[in-house]
């Protein structure tokens, strides 16, 4: 089987103390380092175990500057056969529904059984996955944490639902899923594996090559612009606790019993 | 004169010399014995190469001290004073077995340079010997089979019982002392019986014993049993022989190998590939451990010398505390997978065998605090440190590491710390010193004698962080002229290292290596024994490394540093050997010597288990992170030792200790009863400087 997995290299919000610019255009971004989105590295750890388990091949691919190219790298490091930087000009400032456009382009032109994508990221809305489906008409699944291959081109998929309660599904092939973190243990990849596919060329496509319209992508194209960032003011009825650690605990206890929360 | 009876080397059997029999066996014994070395010693032809053909004088030095004085041994006394007791038989009964196995053939032999008063003596010392051996052998067999001390018990997932093969050993030594004494006193008793008694006896020796019973035995009946004594001692010592390369007793052979070859410096880690440098790694296909043949040769003599004590496991840390870890069965379980893989006849194994998912579990090796108690402990001078990082650098080469230990690698690799704080606020600490003491920051172009090396947990844990302020300002107090790397320090790396994620570690030392050179600092202090041990021991070219304990206690004695007098009550207090300053760096009195220059502090040692017999607290840099399988915190087994110690107080010199002390103390429910400190805490709360310092670091001085 032969799987395409939709990276996006964003902040690393274990590492970083995000902070919302003054003029609320964007985060700060100065003393940020950044790493490949959680739930797209547990979607490459499940499409290498289905290769493993299977045959076929590990295509990964990102929208993104010559910057994103280290998270290529390094699911190229885990096991992935393949990378592929989808990069233009013409690219920056995509929706969600252009960066859907990019990656339908980029999966006409292979022979995909399989789209796997992280079920959102740290920084985006969890849009593409769906919207890459409804584009190429394929069928969809969201959240899926489980995947077993099955005769005739089929999956049986499993989706986590209330409670922890497991749903299954079957799903036929081609089809793209949206992957929920827990799946499967991701790999490590140590920057020994790093350096074993440093040389290893990746290929780099632009508008054309992918034979993309580029008004249909883009800042221009986007139907949904952001218009702010900000941190919300503290709304009323909020207390901060103020004290020595033992006095905030007392405090508390009191608060808890006094609102019924504590018996 | 004829002889008083046939000796074996004159006798016949059934028509035939029986020296042709005598001939023989020795013959196919030691012939057998050769192969099986020779098959034994396959796979380590087939190990990775491991540096030990140098230092011969520390070698040597080390065989005299612990092979043949039995340096380790009374460290568990019974056992010990007993294997001293067969050990030393074995050397002196040894030079008298050959002697028989030659009289099977050659008359009336004796050893070159055992003739006359030297051959006397030394007949003396043979019947003591094995009158000792013998009653060693009857109490080493009641107390494996009556008191069955509890570090012999195989769990049942470690195989079977060891203790048949134990005692069928300890009749195959019973029988060679008996047949040798028989042997001899039938002779005797002979002579005897005639007048014609060449030596006396020593009472209470086996032959003396032997001439009593045999005293009227017709002539006949002696002539018998010297000759079958003869031929049951000929046939035990060889079987004997050929049968200790099938079992622990291998080590009777290797222990002088293993203790010649053993690891010289603690502390250290062997490189990934003896004669790759660091340079070279990058062109090493596999990295690590991985099947069996990747251990050193070095490695697998261990396996074979494993003796099957006990005493790793009964110090390993993780084993008391239910860790799935037993260093123990790391050996032999290797041992014996390595005794099927590599028979003494049949082919030998040609698939690779995995040694994780194997023998061995991941968590089993993760669970290693590389503590080193089991490698103080051992008497044949087995390691298991390089083992466990060989095994986790495989691990971590084939993608296997848990979850919880990615994320702090991760964050080390991007940020220099493995909680991905920011590096710009890694020297933010030093912003609340107080007392009058600025830190000066080398990264601001400021210059200083000395470099602070604080390392990650120091410098950004808000707790820790007071061990930084609080050595500050006895730094300060006692006129060290010091600064800090600030944000361009970098994590040491030392468990990274450990941890077995080398190419990490390389990068971490280059970058820190610039850094400290560029300082131009004429050496170096750290608060923290696992960045001193990495900086001392697997860093090079930097200027010399010192803790904190040994600069405060040359001030100190200096008369530098000034002492309120203690205001309180005298407190009693234990001092915790941290496991990288002790066992790794042999600090174990500088800390101890400043605790008993404070005043209002009484000292009293966890005895036992303090010194090289510490015991881990839990383990520090990514271990805080691993999530092991437990049924209790080290750290809890640890403040219970202190409070039984009569301890209110428990020192530590080691941020990690501190770590996992203060949180034993509020899990084992010792609150109020017990405190930990570090040591330069302790010293900065007695320094003679009332000003605001109490205010600065929010602490009472009631220590």
């Amino acid at each position: 089987m032969n799987i395409l997995v939709c990276v996006k290299r964003v902040p690393d919000t274990a590492e970083n103390e995000i902070e919302v610019r003054p003029d609320g255009t964007d985060i700060r971004r100065e003393d940020l380092v950044y790493s490949v989105n959680e739930w797209d590295n547990y979607a490459v750890e499940e499409a290498i175990q289905i290769a493993e388990r299977t045959g076929g091949s590990v295509t990964v691919a990102t929208v993104g500057d010559a910057d994103a190219e280290e998270v290529v790298r390094r699911e190229m490091a885990m096991g992935a056969q393949q990378g592929l930087m989808l990069t233009d000009a013409a690219f920056e400032g995509s929706d969600g529904r252009g960066i859907a456009e990019i990656l339908k382009a980029a999966v006409a032109r292979g022979a995909y059984d399989l789209v796997l994508c992280g079920a959102q990221a740290d920084d985006g809305a969890g849009q593409v996955g769906g919207m890459l489906a409804a584009l190429l008409d394929w069928p969809y699944a969201s959240l899926v944490n489980h995947i077993e291959v099955l005769e005739g081109k089929k999956l049986r998929i499993g989706r986590e639902i209330e409670g922890g309660n497991q749903e299954r599904s079957e799903i036929d092939l081609p089809c793209v899923l949206s992957i929920q973190t827990g799946i499967n243990e991701p790999r490590y990849v140590g920057i020994r594996g790093i350096r074993k596919v440093a040389s290893v060329e990746i290929p780099v496509l632009g508008a054309a090559d992918l034979g993309l319209d580029p008004s249909r992508v883009g800042r221009a194209a986007c139907r949904v612009r952001k218009l702010d960032y900000f941190v919300p003011p503290a709304g009323a009825g909020a207390e901060i606790l103020q004290g020595s650690p033992e006095e905030i605990a007392a405090r508390l206890v009191d608060l808890l019993k006094a609102k019924g929360g504590l018996k | 004169m004829e002889p008083v009876l046939v000796p074996p080397a004159a006798a016949t059997l059934a028509g035939i010399p029986a020296r042709l029999l005598f001939l023989l066996i020795p013959l196919v014994g030691v012939g057998l014995f050769a192969w099986i070395l020779r098959r034994r010693l396959e796979p380590l032809r087939r190990a990775a190469p491991d540096d030990r053909f140098n230092r011969w004088g520390e070698r040597l030095a080390a065989v005299f001290r612990l092979w043949l004085a039995q340096a380790r041994q009374p460290r568990y006394f019974l056992a010990g004073v007993l294997h001293i007791v067969v050990f030393f038989g074995f050397l002196i009964l040894g030079a008298r077995s050959l002697e028989l196995v030659v009289l099977g053939f050659v008359e009336d032999f004796v050893l070159p340079g055992f003739g006359g008063g030297v051959g006397a003596a030394y007949r003396a010392l043979k019947d003591i010997a094995a009158a000792a051996v013998f009653v060693a052998v009857g109490i080493l067999a009641v107390r494996r089979l009556v008191f069955r001390p509890a570090r012999y018990a195989v769990p049942a997932r470690y195989g079977k019982d060891h203790t048949p093969e134990a005692i069928f050993v300890l009749g195959l030594i019973a029988t060679l002392l008996l047949s040798e004494g028989l042997f001899e006193a039938s002779l005797l008793a002979a002579e005897r019986q005639l007048g014609r008694e060449a030596h006396g006896l020593l009472p209470l020796t086996l032959p003396w014993a032997f001439v009593r019973l045999l005293s009227s035995a017709p002539r006949e009946a002696l002539q018998a049993i010297h000759l079958a004594a003869y031929a049951v001692h000929d046939l035990t010592f060889f079987f004997f022989l050929c049968f200790l390369p099938f079992g622990k007793h291998f080590h009777v052979v290797t222990s002088l190998f293993n203790v010649f070859f053993m690891r010289l410096d603690p502390g250290t880690v062997k490189p990934v590939r003896h004669g790759v440098d660091d340079e070279g790694l990058d062109r090493l296909e596999s990295f690590g451990v991985k099947r069996f043949e990747d251990f050193t040769w070095k490695h697998m003599l261990d396996f074979y010398s494993c003796a099957d004590c006990g005493r790793c496991s009964d110090r390993c840390p993780a084993n008391r505390v239910g860790r799935p870890l037993s260093p123990r069965f790391i050996s032999i379980k290797a041992r014996d997978l390595c005794f099927r893989r590599y028979p003494v006849r049949g082919p030998i194994a040609a698939e690779p065998a995995p040694l994780i998912g194997g023998i061995y579990a991941e968590d089993e090796i993760w669970s290693c605090t590389t503590c080193g108690a089991c490698e103080e402990e051992c008497p044949l001078g087995i390691e298991y440190i390089d083992k466990m990082v060989d095994l986790r650098r495989g691990m971590v080469d084939d993608g296997l590491v848990p979850q919880s230990l990615q994320k702090p690698l991760a964050a080390i690799e991007k940020r220099g710390n493995p909680w991905g704080k920011m590096e710009k606020k890694r020297g933010d600490w030093a912003l609340g010193v107080g007392g009058g003491c600025r830190v000066k920051r080398f990264e601001r172009g400021e210059a200083a004698e000395a470099l602070y090396f604080v390392d990650s947990i120091t410098s950004y844990d808000d707790r820790m962080q007071k061990i930084a302020q609080a050595a500050a300002r006895v730094f300060c107090a006692a006129g060290v002229d010091f600064g800090i790397l600030g944000q361009d320090e970098k994590d040491s790396g030392h468990e990274v290292r450990r941890f077995g994620e080398e190419m990490l570690f390389q990068s971490l030392k280059e970058h820190n290596t610039e850094a400290i050179r560029a300082t131009g600092a004429r050496w170096i202090v750290t608060t923290d024994p696992h960045a001193y041990n990495a900086l001392r021991k697997d860093y090079r070219d930097l200027p010399p490394v010192r803790h904190a304990s040994e600069v405060i206690l040359e001030a100190l004695r200096a008369g530098r540093l000034a002492l309120a007098p203690a205001a309180d009550a005298v407190r009693t207090c234990v001092y915790h050997d941290p496991c990288y300053l002790g066992r790794h760096n042999r600090l174990y009195d500088p800390p101890r010597q400043v605790i008993d220059l404070l005043p209002g502090l009484r000292r009293v040692e966890m005895e036992g288990d303090c010194r090289d017999r510490s015991f881990c607290c839990g383990g520090g840099g990514l271990m805080l992170f691993y999530e092991p399988e437990e049924e209790m915190r080290m750290g809890v087994v640890r403040v219970k030792m202190a409070q039984a110690a009569g301890a209110e107080l428990i020192v530590a010199a080691c941020p990690f200790c501190l770590v996992n002390l203060e949180d034993a103390i509020k899990v084992a429910g010792l609150e109020g009863q017990l405190e930990a400190v570090d040591l330069c805490e302790l010293v900065d709360r007695r320094l003679a400087r009332a000003d605001e310092r109490s205010t600065a670091n929010g602490q009472g001085g009631t220590a």
